[in-house]
Parts: C-alpha cells; structure tokens; sequence
C-alpha cells in the first residue's frame, strides 16, 4: 500500500463509473417494470411517463429541480464528530462512510443550499437515500441546524426534503439526540416568523419522520412516498396481520390527515411559489385603490361609529 | 412472596439462594447450625452480586434494565409520590395507559409527574400494552407537560420503555407526528424538567418525554437508538448477534455518561433495583430533589435557553 493507493485510485474510480453511461441509457421502472430512456427519464423529472412512479432523487437533482432557474448555492458543512462510537459491525462505520461518500460525492445524507423559488429567498436542505439509506446522525443534523440558522439570517423561508430511513444506528444514542436537535433548528425558524415547509419524499421513516419533518408549517408529500414512524415490515410481524392498501403512502396520510397536499413532482416548484408568495407577501400586491363604498357599507359605519360613541 | 425471576447470569446466585431456602424450611437439622450455615451462604450470595454486577456486559445490562421485577411507574408513585391525582386523556381521542401521569407531591413540592408503565403481570403488561405508547399516549403527555407550564411545576418523567408502538392504529393517528410534538413540549417548558431512564429507554419512545434539563440513568438503566435485536437484524442480518449490537451501540448508563447525554447515573441497590425497588427508588428521589433544587429558582427563559443549548452542543465529542 503506497499513498497511490491511498489516494489516487477513489478518483480514478470515479472516472471509470463516469464512463460507465451505456448502463445508464435505459432505466427500468421500479413499479411498473417499463424500460424508460435516460434522456426522457431526465426531462420528466424522474417520473415514469407509464405509471407516474416517483423515483428517488439524487440531492443535486432535487436542488436543480427546486429553485428557479435549476440555480442555487450549496454551502459547506459544519464538520460534525467522525464515527463518535467507533463502531463496528460486519464492516467498521468508517469504511462505509468512506464508501457513501465515493459513490454519492457527498460528505454525508444531505446537502444544504439557498437561492430562490418564485423570487422568493430559500435555503433548501435536501437528504440523499443513496448516502447509507439518508440515515440521521450528527452530520445531518449538525447540517439542518446549520440550514436553520442560514435561513434566520437570510430571512429565507426554509424547505426540508427528507428521504431517509430514520436515524443512523452506527452513532448509536447520538443519533437519537438529534431528533430534539433537528426540533431546536426548525423551531427558531418558526420563531423568527419564516415558513418551514417540509416535502416528504419517499421514503420518510423513523427518527427523521418523528422530529423535524412532522413538524412543517405546510406539509407536502410526493406521489407515492412511503412516510411514517415505523417500518412496514417491524408493523406485519407486530400485529401478525396484513396491512391496508396503500398503507403509509402519500395519498393514506393525506386520507388520514398527516399532510397538507400531496403534489407531483413537475408542480412542485410552482407550489411553492405560490405558498411562499400567499406567506411572505400577504398585502395586496398592486398599489391600494380607494374603493367607493356602498350605501349599506357606509350606512353600518356610521351605525358602529354612533354604538361606541355612546359607550 | 412471588418466585422472584432469574436471569441466566444469575444462576450460581439463583442456586446459593435456593439452598438458604431449603435450609430455613428445615425442621430437622441435625447437628448443623442452621443460622450458622445461612449466615455463610449469604456473605457468599453477597460476595457473588457484588462481583457479577460490577461488571456487566451491555447484554446483561440489557437483560437487567428489562428484568420484570424493576420498579414500575406505579412504585414511582406509590414510593415517592404523596397526594398522587392521576389524569387521563388526549382529549381527543383515547387514554393511552402505556403513559401513566398526574400530579402530585414529591418531598413535599407539587409537580407534575408522567411515565411509560410496562405492567407487572401478564394482564398488567396487557393493559398498558407492554409500555409500548400510541399517538394519544405522546399527546397526552404534552397535554401534562403544557399544564404544569401554566402552573409553573416541575416536571419529572420516568422512563421504561421498548419504544413507541408499531401498529396500524398508531401510524394512521400520526404516531410520527405525536412524538415530535412531545419532544417540542419537552424543549418549550419554562418549568424544570427532570427525566429519569429507570428501565429501558426504547428509542423514540423515550426521547419524545426525555429532552430534560437533567437526565438520571439508573445504574444498570440503558438507552439506545434501537433496540439490540433490531440493530443486530438490520446489521448483522440476523437477531444472534444481539450481544454484538448491545456492545456496539454504547447503550448503558456509563456510556451515556461518557457522551454527555445522561447527566448522572443513581446507584442500584446491591444486585440490581429489581432486587429491592423501594432502596432503589427513595436512592432516585434524592437525585430527583437534588436536580430540582437546582433548576426550580431559575425563570422560564433561561432554563429554556439553557436546555436548549445543552441539546445543541451533545455529541460534539465522541468516545475518548
Ligand atoms: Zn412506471
């Protein structure tokens, strides 16, 4: 092993899976099995044009489809304790990091940035799932305190697009912890008088679901998304039973009253333009006319005027 | 007395106990002095506690922390609770028994009081669902936690738990939702809050009534992100390696100390609080009292803004 190794051969491997294209040309449908053109894939925003199957996006993608224009500032991250329990299962937590890490480009499961939607100032915090399942330790959630205080300081609304699996059992307790942590960051947002939105995408599970992004002042979710507290698979061996249809989608949290809207990906921009403009401009928008006011209008004016006149 | 239940690490003290047993219910001794050999026997059984649980593994600390026998909500309230008041309901859709509250005197000053209760029998354990909390659990709590807020009470919690409860019902009622709130009450009190892990502390089930301003962890209490089965399945591929897991996960009371997220750790009574819950317990309301004397004199604003940074700076170092 000589720094060569050490060093170059993560870069040279990028290279080699840049090249690797062919492969990616045709994309099967995860839902309804049809094999889809990358290129299409692409221009419809990784939605399947057959079945409106959602797919999982990488964060860059998420940001490009955002903000206006496909522009926005990603901000580097605070550094956060590096595999606080030195933990080790079949394989030690720092090599998966290291291996997270070459395959996605990232630091960690989320990438922080700012720019606008519909003029609008936003600091975006988006989760990468293909980063260890977009699991939350202190890295995450040092990066959504971080996106909080951005957004305090820009006055920029904040939108939270979580796609993780919960928190990330290799930290261990410290994962747990930054479910208050990730509740502090949202709530001086919320106290500063800016908007959270949150946009629950698939999948939206466990520690992550149950602090932070439960708690939006608007909530929406993607077609589809699979969003709650536990897994599936942990709720079939508990009760023993089969689960509903369309348990834990999108639309059954929209039934049962957990969000907002649930709203396709190619609308999503739009949405939050016009949320973000009925939020932070609630005036009229042209100059205010004086309107004439109706006999009957002016006739009730003059009536209260003559109640409190009298008290 | 019940048969009291042993763990397999306790074995040679189930045997050496068993034999003082047999020797009380002699009648005919012969020419052994019965209290002599008792006598013995128990500097023995002694001897054996003292040197197996000073130095439990993770997984027998887990095995402890969910030993049946540990104290309940119900002896928080029957040992260290006077003019205890239980209060019932979300007011909106149920009475979760797994989160047992009220308010009541502890040493003499009101506060409220809450706790997952996991039952002490089989038709108890049923009852309060294995202490396992649906969303109407979490909302009542946060209903309790905004009450003692508008009357300027302590808040104490008592945590026993293997973590919220995974079922259709809790999902549908927005189990996620549920829980989030109660750890946003827990962080907007402008009262004192005292949380106590006093079994074990089952993931999000124990956070949505632990972030305190102090954290007590009982001596062999443990908390953790998952449970050790779980992980082991998820990591391992396979609920085996549970001891694995228990030991990678640092979920024992001295661990926690380490990293900052318990602020103190109440010695158990020789062999464990299920050997005797009531030492156990009045050991823990003196550590409950201690922390509140110092957090009942502060306002509501700095208490809120010293929790809150307590929450923000956890985990800025690891292990060392
Ligand atoms: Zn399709």
């Amino acid at each position: 092993m000589n720094w060569l190794t050490n060093f170059v051969r993560p870069k040279i491997r990028a290279l080699v899976r840049k090249a690797e294209v062919p492969e990616n040309l045709w994309h099967k449908c995860p839902s309804c099995g049809q094999m889809l053109f990358h290129r299409d894939l692409e221009a419809n925003l990784y939605v399947c044009q057959h079945c409106g199957h959602h797919m999982r996006l990488q964060a860059k993608r998420r940001l490009a489809m955002l903000f206006d224009g496909g522009v926005s500032t990603t901000i580097e991250l605070p550094k956060a304790a590096v595999d606080p329990l030195r933990f080790r299962d079949r394989q030690r937590y720092g090599e998966r990091l290291k291996e997270a890490q070459e395959k996605t480009g990232n630091a960690d499961a989320i990438l922080v940035a700012h720019g606008t939607i519909g003029g609008h100032a936003v600091v975006a915090a988006v989760f990468d799932f293909e980063f260890m399942g977009g699991s939350m330790g202190m890295a995450v959630g040092e990066a959504l305190v971080a996106a909080a205080q951005l957004a305090v300081l820009q006055q920029a609304a904040l939108i939270a697009v979580p796609s993780s699996g919960g928190a990330r059992m290799q930290e261990g307790i410290l994962s747990l912890m930054q479910m208050p942590r990730t509740v502090l960051a949202v709530e001086d947002v919320k106290e500063a008088g800016l908007p959270y939105i949150v946009i629950l995408t698939d999948p939206t599970t466990g520690g992550v679901t149950a602090s932070f992004a439960m708690l939006g002042d608007i909530a929406i979710a993607e077609p589809g998304a699979v969003v709650g507290f536990a897994g599936a698979r942990v709720i079939a061996e508990t009760i023993r039973e089969q689960l509903p249809d369309g348990f834990q989608r999108a639309e059954y949290l929209l039934d049962h009253g957990m969000v907002d809207m649930v709203v396709p990906r190619h609308k999503l921009r739009e949405t939050l333009a016009r949320l973000l403009d009925l939020l932070r401009r609630p005036g009229p928008t042209a100059e205010v006319l004086s309107l004439p006011r109706s006999d009957a209008a002016a006739a009730a004016s003059r009536a209260d005027g003559a109640r409190s006149g009298q008290d | 007395m019940p048969m009291r239940s042993f763990l397999d690490f306790e074995k040679p003290i189930a045997e050496l106990e068993g034999k003082i047993e047999e020797l009380r219910h002699l009648t005919d001794a012969g020419d052994i002095n019965i209290a002599e050999e008792v006598g013995k026997l128990q500097v023995k059984v002694d001897r054996l506690l003292r040197q197996t649980y000073g130095k439990l593994t993770a997984w027998q600390k887990v095995q402890v922390a969910r030993h049946p026998e540990r104290p309940h909500f119900q002896d928080v309230v029957r040992i260290l609770v006077e003019d205890y008041m239980p209060l019932a309901g979300d007011r909106a859709f149920a009475e979760d028994r797994a989160i047992q509250g009220g308010i009541g005197r502890l040493r003499g000053r009101s506060v409220i009081v809450m706790g997952t209760e996991k039952g002490a029998d089989t038709g108890e354990r049923v009852k309060h669902n294995f202490g396992m909390a649906k969303p109407e659990g979490y909302r009542k709590a946060r209903r309790l936690m905004e009450l003692a807020d508008r009357f300027r009470l302590p808040v104490i919690t008592f945590v026993d738990t293997p973590g919220a409860y995974p079922g259709v019902d809790a999902e549908q009622r927005g189990q996620a939702e549920a829980i989030a709130r109660a750890i946003e009450a827990c962080l907007k009190l402008r009262v004192p809050l005292v949380a106590c892990i006093v079994g074990e502390g089952g993931s999000g089930g124990a956070i949505a009534l632990a972030a305190g301003d102090k954290v007590l962890m009982l001596e062999h209490a443990i908390y953790s992100v998952i449970s050790p089965e779980g992980c082991a399945s998820i990591l391992w591929r396979s609920a085996d390696h549970a001891q694995d897991a228990a030991e990678a996960l640092k979920l024992t009371a001295q661990d926690l100390l380490r990293l900052g997220v318990a602020d103190e750790i109440v010695p158990e009574p020789l062999g464990g609080a299920h050997r005797d819950p009531k030492a156990a317990l009045d050991a823990l309301g003196e550590r409950i009292e201690w922390a509140l004397q110092q957090l009942v004199g502060q306002d509501g604003g700095t208490l809120k803004a010293r929790r809150r940074s307590k929450f923000l700076e956890m985990g800025k170092k690891g292990l060392s």
